[in-house]
């Protein structure tokens, strides 16, 4: 069995694998990290998405021997000493979220979308997003949430 | 789902995943996976053992090679959209590369992945199509080119024999004048296209001089519209443009599936060839 290394949110691990293991699983079923969910069986729906390597991805369409020595951020390795992510907290004031089902992989993207473009038009963040389906909310409050979540994280960089 | 059992290796070179690939007809070359991990976790397909080429730096990256431009087929859709060598040597990649997937999916799979899939709805084959690309396929005895034209073979087959890996394309520039649109039709913006049109439009003094138009899912391979290549030629931009789309769908087989049933498709073929058309050529 192929033993690998992996960083997930700041903490390295080393894991005996089956190569057939996809990320997702390691993450849930070996480390704990069940912020991530699964959604769909057919790469569509964006749930899982991380960030691996700084880069968003959907875990469920990563094997786990393909993130060997790679550094991964779930959902659970963004907010710090106790308090939200700025765009979490974007997510949970503008009521972003209903079941909250694809919640964790739509704030992935939105973060991913921000390294891009920090200060995005709606049609971009329609765009960024195409990749992540929310089945509850019709999608007008997550615009608005990383509107203000990229507000948010832009003032948090400009303050002294 | 959880896909069956297969090995995995990861080769530190061509050479040697070229001899992995060779030793066994059931081993599969593992390049993005965003194609292949849906097909195994669905148990659609059952690889012995995955070669893994994701690491092999050779096969990464676009190079300006003045009168082609070359992308290695691990470069990744993500990479090939805001490559400016791209940008500026072969447009038409660019703008059909932004268009596949999503951005998660864009940042794994490949250029040369979604050219081996050979999938007929997959965007990049007739973009390469459109473009006479020359496809590199590496093996234990050396490498091969395989023109774009012959290296679609059928649903989800290319030429590419056993033991070979495609190792990147050559993509001949396009002098001045040139003007490039992807026409995709789909229901949900993350979805494969029902229909897509590849167009490269060459004008000259407010006329098509030259066009070459490339067909995605109106058969079990990309297809060139040669009928309307022709037809294009000399045509003033106009009225007349929609004239010459009307053969768009002449000697091809589209499928019937969920989306669509074959008269729809012929439907969508000449709409989006005459829009795609107008928008390389800059008309409105
Ligand atoms: C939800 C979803 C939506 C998608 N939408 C689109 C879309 O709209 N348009 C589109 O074009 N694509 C779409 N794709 C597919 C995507 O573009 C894939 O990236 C691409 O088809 C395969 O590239 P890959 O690098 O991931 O290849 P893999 O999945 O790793 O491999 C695919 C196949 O090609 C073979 N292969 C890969 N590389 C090589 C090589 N260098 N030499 C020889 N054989 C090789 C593999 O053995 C395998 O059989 C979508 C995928 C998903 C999951
Ligand atoms: S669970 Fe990964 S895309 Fe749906
Ligand atoms: S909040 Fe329920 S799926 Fe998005």
């Amino acid at each position: 069995m192929p033993r690998i290394t992996v960083t997930v949110d700041g903490i390295q691990y080393e894991q005996d694998v089956e190569p057939r293991l996809l990320l997702v699983h390691l993450l849930r079923e070996r480390l704990g990290k069940t912020g991530t969910p699964v959604g769909c069986d057919t790469s569509n729906c964006g749930a899982c998405t991380v960030l691996l390597d700084g880069k968003s991805a959907k875990s469920c369409s990563v094997l786990a021997v393909q993130a060997d020595g790679c550094d991964v951020v779930t959902i659970e390795g963004l907010g710090a000493n106790g308090s939200l992510h700025p765009m979490q907290q974007a997510f949970h004031e503008e009521h972003a979220l209903q079941c909250g089902y694809c919640t964790p992989g739509m704030v992935m993207a939105a973060i991913d979308l921000l390294r891009q473009d920090p200060d995005p038009s709606e049609e971009t963040i329609r765009q960024g997003l195409e990749g992540n389906l929310c089945r509850c909310t019709g999608y007008c409050n997550i615009v608005r949430a990383v509107r203000r979540g990229a507000q948010e994280m832009g003032q948090a960089v400009s303050r002294p | 789902m959880i896909p069956a059992q297969f090995d995995y290796v990861r080769p530190a070179s061509l050479a040697e995943a070229c001899q992995e690939l060779g030793s066994d007809e059931d081993a599969k070359v593992l390049a993005g996976g965003q194609s292949l991990l849906p097909f195994l976790r669905l148990r659609l397909a059952y690889p012995s053992k995955l070669v893994d080429i994701g690491r092999l730096a050779d096969l990464r990256g676009v190079h300006d090679r003045g009168d082609h431009v070359h992308i290695g087929a691990m470069t990744t859709h993500d990479e090939v959209m805001r490559s400016p060598v791209v940008r500026e040597g072969c447009p038409l990649l660019a703008l059909t590369a932004a268009q596949v997937a999503d951005p998660a999916i864009r940042h794994r799979g490949t250029f040369g992945g979604s050219l081996a899939h050979a999938d007929p709805a997959g965007d990049l084959p007739a973009a390469v199509l459109a473009l006479d690309g020359v496809f590199v396929a590496a093996s234990a005895s050396g490498e091969r080119e395989i023109p774009a034209a012959e290296f679609f073979v059928d649903y989800l087959e290319s030429s590419l024999r056993q033991g070979e890996i495609l190792a990147g394309v050559r993509i001949p520039k396009l002098g001045a004048g040139w003007g490039f649109h992807y026409e995709k039709f789909h229901r949900t913006a993350q979805a494969w296209a029902i229909v897509g049109v590849a167009a490269a439009v060459r004008r000259s003094n407010g006329s098509i001089a030259e066009a070459r138009i490339a067909l995605t899912n109106m058969g079990p391979t990309p297809v060139r519209a040669r009928a309307v290549e022709t037809a294009l030629q000399g045509v003033e931009l106009g009225d007349q443009v929609r004239q010459a789309c009307v053969e768009a769908a002449a000697d091809t087989s589209p499928p019937a599936d969920l989306h669509a049933q074959p008269d729809y498709r012929r439907h969508l073929a000449k709409v989006l060839t005459d829009r795609a058309v107008r928008a390389a050529a800059g008309a409105p």
